[in-house]
């Protein structure tokens, strides 16, 4: 069996819909949505606390009302949400292959926008040392056991991480009555913003920073957590189950075995300044693009892609003559999007998206071909946004690749911890 | 008498690892009224929950060995029931590959032993050679030959395929039973367990970590004594199996096969094991530093490993004894046979050990006659290269999206013949929680379907 549509959209979260909704504002129909859960809305339906909406709806909303705000505007406009649907395959062109109870089908589509988000590194990929007890998972699958069935897996977990997501996990834990009896942090400082660090003390759950050589203990379930402290001491702290928090990656499982190229810096998949994959056919927008973003950054994000595709749509679609973007200095993780334009139309992104490996005080560079197009001061830390004009440096109209670069005046590293 | 006491079984399987499975089918084909009895709450639980999955020819284990006899017996058995039992094979075949100067002087005289131990079709490959059919091995390779019988096969579907086909001829299994003492009367065994006393002809010690133990319980000694090797394994996403066809082996040392970097029938590409000596016979932690090592190690013979995300991480025990040979030692005053020592060759081997053991003449075989049509039950079929439920109509959806479980999956695994009690036998059932994400999709659903069935449950504490 096969079917067509004018766009389909991969994931049904705040990407996704904020996508499809906007496309069918713009007047574009045979917009589908694919999500492979039993309900769209993405993480933000287990995400049961605030501050959602602000941005979309200029109101203070939790996650789940968030969500099914975003649902019931897609199917007001007129989207075609099909849950239960998941993709198992991305073919060239835009064909997809779709499993639904079973059934199996294609859809072949103009334009396909992957919306797939991030998940949180497991503990296998953090080669987290110790025991296979019961207990120990990622933040999302504890906001998903407590804000969507109910279940309150442990009583006192010890919390690994300390990125924003970890103060929604001490959130979701305080909703069920969950004592967390401690956060453990290896780097020497939190990671979520100067502002929210008094949070895990407010709420009594004690923080240790600097720590190393983490082991989980347990023979059935989850007994201690061992650990050295930032003095090199052995220490131990008892729990019954851990949280393991943040190092978001893309979900870009879909694009193994795809057409698409990937990017090994940021996970997700090489885009241009206009969303567009390595096959023209392919947008994608969202979490998928980086690790990682707050769900009103994703919103507007998308909002940006559906005019992008909508435009495109006009058109054949077609490979456009990039260079490339990449990241050159050990201090800098990533850059989106990885390939520009030169003589682009107007509507692409107006900014690129970086993210630093460790601490920076100094100045960020593009450079091409030994040419300076642009900089700027930088002085952040890991896991903060940083952004960068696009403008200056196309319309510097590169031949060559351009470099993104750092001159560290002051590398914060060797600064001791607060 | 108690209703326990009343039932004499001909045979009891002390433990249910890959060779207690094969043990029980065999005796149970055989005619006998076998009872199985495992200490764990659930089968497999021992030193055949972790393993690198591979039917092995055999070609490397000491000619005129027992192990080499089981190894080769074993192999042939699996390879002639595997269709009628549902086992999925991929034939990939293996290279062992020299990757310094001792190692390929070393060459030579592997040939010779695989010739010696019947595998005649190995075959000497330059490094070319090796390169043109593995494009991705790392250049500095030296050399090597191919090993064209070897298998990926599914180590607990085997296993569960071998106790499923008992249990549907008449076996027993009885679980969270652990053979405290027992005593025989020159007739009968009185075997007592926390699960309840019971009764039978013969023993057969399959204990495997535990089986030197289990001797001195029964018979006040034993003749080995089992010394646990721990192996850590890295499992690399299903994006790196592209870059492997064949299992790649190392040139094996006296106490272990060496790092191997293979595929698995479920789409991964894993690097394992280390050889670790220790006291404990439970402890199956992994350790960083160790993991880091092996990646390291998978990347220098594959370099494109380093661009792969690793799936997951585990650690398997194997009950090496104090002896290079399997120990299996009859007590026929006793009725008694102890099956020890199987170290990492035992998912290979089981079937060709439990022949080898029912072949034993203990005189307790003459009052019973094989099955003349025993039945088959159908096993989990979870192979990647293979069709799966998640292709077939009115399978309730999919609950696990990067190993593609279905809920009929899922529900046919807690309501089947023989359920699993933890989370950790629900996996080997169903590959449930095992992909890319380890739970952070589907941990939720599963806590919520699986709510009264897992011990410990995923969604509620102990009290």
């Amino acid at each position: 069996m096969s079917e067509g549509c004018r766009v389909a959209i991969v994931g049904g979260g705040t990407a996704g819909l904020s996508l499809a909704t906007t496309l069918r504002r713009l007047g574009v129909s045979g917009i589908v949505v694919l999500e492979r859960e039993e309900d769209a809305g993405g993480v933000p339906r287990h995400c049961g606390h605030y501050p959602f909406g602000l941005r979309e709806f200029k109101r203070l909303l939790k996650g789940p009302d968030y969500a099914r705000r975003l649902v019931r505007e897609a199917i007001a406009a007129g989207v075609d949400i099909r849950t239960g649907t998941a993709v198992t395959k991305l073919h060239k062109g835009g064909r997809l292959s779709l499993v639904c109870g079973g059934e199996t089908y294609d859809l072949q589509a103009e334009r396909v926008v992957l919306c797939t988000g991030v998940r949180e590194a497991s503990r296998a990929q953090r080669l987290i040392s110790g025991d296979r007890p019961i207990g120990v998972m990622s933040t999302g699958a504890l906001q998903g056991m407590v804000f969507l069935q109910g279940l309150r897996p442990f009583h006192r977990p010890v919390i690994l991480g300390s990125e924003l997501v970890s103060l929604s996990a001490i959130m979701t834990c305080a909703h069920a009555g969950i004592k967390p009896a401690m956060m453990l942090e290896e780097g020497p400082r939190m990671l979520a913003r100067g502002f929210m660090r008094p949070f895990p003390a407010l709420r009594g759950v004690p923080m240790r920073f600097g720590v190393g050589n983490i082991r989980i203990l347990g023979n059935r379930r989850v007994e201690a957590v061992s650990y050295t402290d930032a003095g090199g001491l052995p220490r131990e702290v008892s729990c019954d189950g851990v949280i393991v928090s943040g190092r978001f990656r893309p979900e870009a499982a879909l694009m193994q075995d795809s057409p698409l190229e990937i990017d090994p810096d940021t996970g997700g998949p090489v885009i241009d300044q206009f969303g567009r994959c390595s096959d023209p056919h392919y947008f994608a927008s969202g979490n998928l693009l980086r690790p990682v973003e707050t769900s009103g950054w994703c919103w507007q994000e998308a909002r940006d892609t559906a005019k992008r595709v909508a435009a495109d749509l006009a058109q054949e679609a077609r490979a456009q003559a990039t260079v490339t973007l990449s990241v050159n200095s050990p201090e800098l993780r990533f850059v989106l999007p990885q390939r520009l334009v030169p003589d682009a139309p107007p509507g692409g992104m107006a900014q690129m998206q970086l993210r630093l490996n460790k601490p920076v005080s100094g100045r960020l560079y593009a450079t091409s071909g030994g040419q300076r197009l642009w900089s700027g001061a930088l002085n952040t830390v890991p896991e903060r946004r940083i952004l960068a004009p696009i403008g200056p440096i196309i319309t510097a109209a590169p031949i060559h690749e351009v470099l993104m670069e750092t001159s560290v005046v002051c590398s914060m590293e060797s600064r001791p911890p607060k | 008498m108690s209703e326990a006491n009343s039932t004499v079984f001909d045979v009891a399987v002390i433990g249910s690892g890959v060779v207690g499975c094969a043990m029980a089918r065999r005796y149970t084909l055989n005619g006998a009224h076998t009872v199985v009895l495992e200490k764990e709450p659930d089968v497999l639980d021992g030193a055949s929950k972790a393993n690198s999955a591979i039917l092995h020819t055999g070609f490397d284990a000491p000619p005129g060995s027992l192990e080499q006899a089981c190894i080769a017996s074993g192999y042939r058995e699996y390879l002639d029931i595997r269709e009628a039992l549902g086992l999925p094979v991929l034939k990939t075949g293996a290279l062992v590959v020299a990757w310094d100067k001792p190692q390929l002087e070393q060459l030579e005289s592997l040939l010779k032993k695989a010739r010696q131990n019947g595998v005649p079709d190995v075959r000497p490959m330059s490094k070319a050679e090796i390169l043109a059919q593995e494009p991705a091995l790392a250049t500095h390779l030296l050399g090597g030959f191919s090993i064209p019988g070897e298998y990926l096969i599914d180590p607990w579907a085997t296993a569960h395929a071998y106790l499923l086909q008992a249990l549907a001829n008449g076996a027993e299994l009885r679980r969270n039973a652990e053979v405290l003492t027992g005593v025989f009367d020159g007739e009968i065994w009185t075997l007592s367990t926390p699960a309840g006393v019971v009764r039978a002809r013969q023993v057969i010690n399959c204990a495997g970590l535990f089986g030197d133990i289990l001797d001195q319980r029964l018979l006040g000694q034993s003749r080995f004594s089992i010394h646990p090797r721990k192996g850590q394994f890295v499992v690399f996403d299903k994006s790196a199996a592209a870059l492997l066809q064949a299992i790649v082996l190392p040139v094996p040392s006296k106490t272990t096969k060496g790092v191997v970097l293979f595929r698995t029938i479920f789409g991964n590409l894993a690097v394992g094991p280390t050889a670790e000596e220790q006291d404990s016979r439970t402890d199956a932690s992994t350790d960083r530093t160790t993991l880091q090592g092996l990646r390291q190690k998978g990347i220098e013979m594959l370099p494109a490993l380093a661009r792969h995300e690793i799936t997951a991480t585990y650690a398997g025990l194997r009950p090496a004894s104090n002896e290079q040979d399997y120990r299996i030692i009859t007590e026929p005053q006793k009725n008694y046979i102890s099956v020890g020592g199987i170290r990492s060759t035992g998912l290979s081997a089981a079937l060709g050990i439990a022949s080898h053991v029912a072949a034993l003449n203990t005189g307790a075989e003459v009052r019973y006659a094989p099955l003349s049509a025993p039945a088959i039950p159908l096993p989990d079929r979870l192979s990647d290269y293979h069709e799966r439920d998640w292709q077939v109509a009115g399978n309730g959806g999919i609950i696990c999206h990067c190993e593609k479980v279905t809920k009929r999956e899922i529900l046919a695994a807690l309501d089947g013949p023989m359920p699993p009690a933890t989370l950790q036998g629900l996996k080997r059932r169903t590959r449930v929680t095992m992909g890319r994400c380890q739970g952070f999709y589907c941990t939720p659903a599963l806590a919520a379907l699986t709510k009264g069935r897992l011990d410990p449950a995923l969604g509620e504490p102990d009290e």
